[in-house]
């Protein structure tokens, strides 16, 4: 069994780092839609895939991955949000983990959005 | 439908979320010797009044201004009720809301669990001021993540850093690993 003692290992490494990233004007937000709509159509592997894809290319401190509900477009769920101070709303349509990651390597990492999966505004 | 009853389960957790509760306690309990399969969504949120309890199965009832229809704790109702088991939701206004379903495990028309420490990693992972207690029980084995005792260890490191996140998801499936010996419920 996966014990708590390396959870104390985990606290002490990261204490000696300073300053936890909190959520600030430049933090770059990933929001994925997860109403009931949202999860029906396979937004928590989506999620899954933000959350180990920023953590894999160490972007844990600039990027936040988070979740919000419905916001009336269920049709084309899994829905995901990219909000970037200084830019417009990027809306990604019916993604899959395999489009998540393209995600990432192309709009997160190098400021590309990847055209074909947003919707029409 | 969701594909999934662990699907269902981080959907209505959702209803807990949104209701403001602080604490959320999610059980899961199979026994193969009763055919039974239980699974428990309790919160503190703001509960529900009478009216509110008694419209919450209808499909066309929701609170939400974004779409006309509510299906999470319908979709839920109907997998138990389809699956040779019961539903019931009970709810205090101030108090909390419970919501119980139970599954004949070896209903043909039971969906599999599926991944239910992805839905707790995120549930906890994206609702980070909210506390989970997950109890997950096969038979006589059994184990609880309390994310109170985690907060208390971790003296105000976040859930949701790397190394922490992926701590979580490690005790979770290591966990669930050891109480149902891999065995696909």
């Amino acid at each position: 069994m996966k014990s708590l003692e390396e959870l104390k290992a985990i606290r002490e490494k990261m204490q000696g780092k300073v300053g936890f990233r909190k959520e600030d004007a430049d933090s770059i937000r990933v929001v994925v839609g997860m109403a009931t709509c949202g999860i029906a159509a396979g937004a928590r592997p989506v999620l899954n895939a933000f959350v180990d894809g920023v953590a894999e290319a160490g972007l844990g401190d600039k990027i936040v991955v988070t979740q919000t509900g419905c916001i009336g477009l269920c049709q084309y769920e899994p829905i995901v949000e990219i909000t970037e101070p200084g830019k417009d709303k990027v809306t990604y349509v019916k993604m899959t983990p395999d489009k998540a990651k393209e995600v990432i390597e192309k709009h997160l990492k190098n400021g590309q959005v990847v055209a074909e999966y947003t919707s029409v505004k | 439908m969701m594909t999934e009853l662990s699907l269902n389960v981080l959907d209505v957790a959702q209803n807990s979320v949104k209701a403001r509760a602080s604490l959320i306690e999610i059980t899961v309990e199979s026994d193969f010797d009763k055919d039974l399969m239980r699974i428990v969504i309790a919160d503190n949120g703001c509960g529900m009044d009478e009216q509110q309890l008694n419209a919450v199965c209808d499909p066309f009832y929701t609170t939400r201004t974004t779409r006309k229809v509510g299906l999470g704790v319908s979709f839920f109702k109907l997998a138990a009720e389809s699956a040779g088991g019961e539903f019931s939701i009970t709810s205090e206004k101030g108090v909390g809301t419970t919501v119980t379903a139970t599954f004949q495990i070896s209903n043909i028309d039971r969906m599999p669990l599926g991944d239910m420490t992805g839905t707790m990693h995120a549930l906890i992972t994206l609702n980070t001021d909210i506390d989970f207690v997950y109890n997950y029980r096969v038979d006589d084995r059994s184990f609880t993540l309390d994310t109170r005792e985690l907060r208390e260890i971790l003296e105000g490191v976040p859930f949701d850093v790397p190394e922490v996140s992926s701590y979580i998801k490690e005790y979770l499936s290591q966990n669930k690993s050891e109480a149902d010996g891999g065995r696909i419920l």
